[in-house]
């Protein structure tokens, strides 16, 4: 009898084990093709106007020498490893609406944390981990990864200075026992 | 000597309870009907038990009535309390980094739409301090009013500029992001704009040079000596961690801001003022309901949020993603992470209060 109650109960434990295993790779994130987790992003910030860059370029020749650029893309200053690094080493010359990493592969915009997480590893390990950058959503449920992009310009990755929201009201003049008014 | 006594005539102990009941009956038969303030409803309201020894339908029936007085003061439609209890195996933690805390305050003012704090005064459960970097954390070192129209006035700001808060200037790359985030479903809270880079000319921006920023709010303790000191029982630690309050039984003795370590509680000092438009009408018994003159309010870790799984209005709203929050009894939590990989640090760890909100160095 109690042997049975043992088999059965060991039964249970196996089979919902086999249930929720599906659940613990769907909390995973699903798998691409370059063995990297796919994160819930919001789109990425283009400028206005400004995607699919095929758009303009499309027709265009591609001119791959190093070249401070003087028709368009002009509000563009690159203030990230300027003196080692230029468009054409993160943006695809192949494919114009794509970025491309150190191995050639191409990804999408909305996966430009690879791209990122190349050079800063430690960063990339704790964004995966959601310590490093912004989460949004539920804490017990789905989340939104903000994008490396979303708070670092690409260009220019330093986080800006900003104007801070009111402070609270400050206690004016002496307190009452020193001699100040009520 | 007290137990003896109540072996031999326990009628005659007087409780609070008993005393109140007692006094409502007499009151009751004192009574005319049709007399103002002579409802049934107020002698419920009156005699009400303490809330953890409700019935779950006396709650129930306590916060229908409670929805309907605060629609009918705010005229609002869709006011909803509830009184969501604690998951099962869920103690909240927090973790702040401070590597990364620009000091922009845009968590204080959340939290203060979020919650229902009263606007004129105004009270604000989340403080920022500034500190200086030589002085690490030296609270006699503090200023929490960096930034306030009357220092920029007087430091940086030339004449004839109104106020410290200038507009945000115009910025391509941002207000992609703004819109970029606004369109995503799972931004679940509106409130949220990225912040634009200050304008050159800005009298006061954050972080300053040689700086770095700590905002303290209730620390959520495991060891609440706030709790320890209430007299009426009105203050309490739930089972997920959150140290709530119930208003109705706070008697306004402040004694629980004296016992707390970290400056967490306030005061209505006068009858808070929340405008209909500010009300926020998603609220619990334990957390944003409007709040009356003479009771201590504070931080709930967003009780009304949390508990239906929302991450707390400031974690959503914080533009540089300094603010953590998760379940402590997950390893897989982000909170459980940065315990386990980041160098940590509570506040007044000499106080034993062994406080649910972290510290940490993201870097």
């Amino acid at each position: 009898m109690i042997n049975t109650s043992k088999f059965i109960a060991l039964i249970g434990v196996f089979l919902s084990s086999l249930l929720l295993m599906p659940a613990y790779a769907a909390d995973n994130g699903p798998m691409v093709s370059g063995g990297e987790e796919v994160r819930q992003t919001p789109p990425p910030p283009f400028s206005e106007g400004i995607f699919p860059c095929s758009g303009c370029h499309a027709g265009m020749d591609v001119n791959e020498k190093r070249r401070v650029l003087k028709d368009e893309h002009t509000n563009i200053i690159l203030e990230h490893d300027a003196a080692n690094r230029w468009c054409l080493d993160c943006h695809s010359a192949k494919n114009r609406d794509k970025l491309h990493l150190a191995s050639g592969a191409l990804i999408d915009f909305s996966e430009s944390y690879r791209l990122c997480g190349q050079c800063h590893g430690p960063t990339y390990r704790d964004w995966k981990a959601g310590v490093h950058g912004k989460r949004v959503g539920s804490w017990n449920g789905p989340k939104s990864y903000f994008l490396c992009v979303h708070c670092h310009n690409p260009h220019s990755p330093r986080v800006k200075q900003v104007v801070p929201f009111p402070a609270p009201p400050a206690p004016v003049g002496k307190p009452f026992f020193l001699g100040g008014k009520k | 000597m007290e137990n003896q006594e109540t072996k031999k005539n326990p009628e005659k102990i007087m409780n609070r309870r008993n005393f109140i009941s007692a006094t409502g009956a007499v009151a009751a038969g004192l009574c005319l009907p049709g007399l103002a303030g002579c409802s049934k409803k107020a002698f419920n309201k009156m005699l009400r038990k303490h809330f953890l020894e409700m019935t779950p339908e006396q709650i129930q029936e306590m916060l229908k009535d409670m929805e309907k007085e605060n629609a009918e003061k705010y005229s609002k439609p869709g006011v909803t309390i509830d009184a969501t209890p604690a998951m099962k195996g869920v103690q909240f933690a927090y973790a702040l980094d401070i590597s990364r805390c620009i000091g922009c305050r845009r968590c204080v003012h959340a939290c203060v739409k979020e919650n229902n704090q009263s606007r004129d005064p105004m009270i604000e459960w989340i403080r920022v301090l500034e500190f200086k970097k030589e002085t690490a954390i030296d609270f006699a070192e503090a200023n929490p009013y960096y930034c306030s129209p009357a220092s920029v006035h007087e430091e940086a700001n030339p004449p004839g500029h109104k106020s410290a808060i200038t507009p945000e200037p115009f910025d391509p790359h941002v207000n992609a992001t703004q819109k970029a985030i606004l369109d995503n479903p799972l931004s679940q809270y509106p409130l949220y704009r990225p912040p634009t880079a200050a304008a050159p000319d800005s009298p006061c921006t954050v972080p300053q040079e040689g700086h770095f920023y700590v905002p303290v709010a209730c620390q959520h303790c495991e060891n609440p000596p706030c709790v320890k000191v209430c007299p009426a029982k009105a203050t309490w630690k739930e089972e997920d961690g959150i140290v709530v309050i119930d208003y109705d039984w706070c008697i306004g003795c402040r004694y629980c801001m004296a016992a707390c370590p970290y400056g967490a509680r306030h005061f209505n000092w006068s009858e808070p003022k929340l405008s209909n438009e500010d009300l926020n009408p998603k609220m619990h018994y334990l957390g944003n309901r409007p709040r009356m003159r003479g009771v201590v309010e504070k931080c709930s870790f967003c009780i009304q949020r949390t508990r239906k799984g929302l991450y707390p209005a400031c974690v959503e709203i914080c533009p540089v993603g300094s603010r953590k929050f998760g379940n402590l009894l997950d390893p897989k939590s982000e909170i459980r992470y940065i315990l386990e990989h980041k160098r940590v640090l509570i506040l007044k760890n000499e106080l034993a209060t062994r406080p649910k909100f972290f510290y940490f160095y993201g870097i």
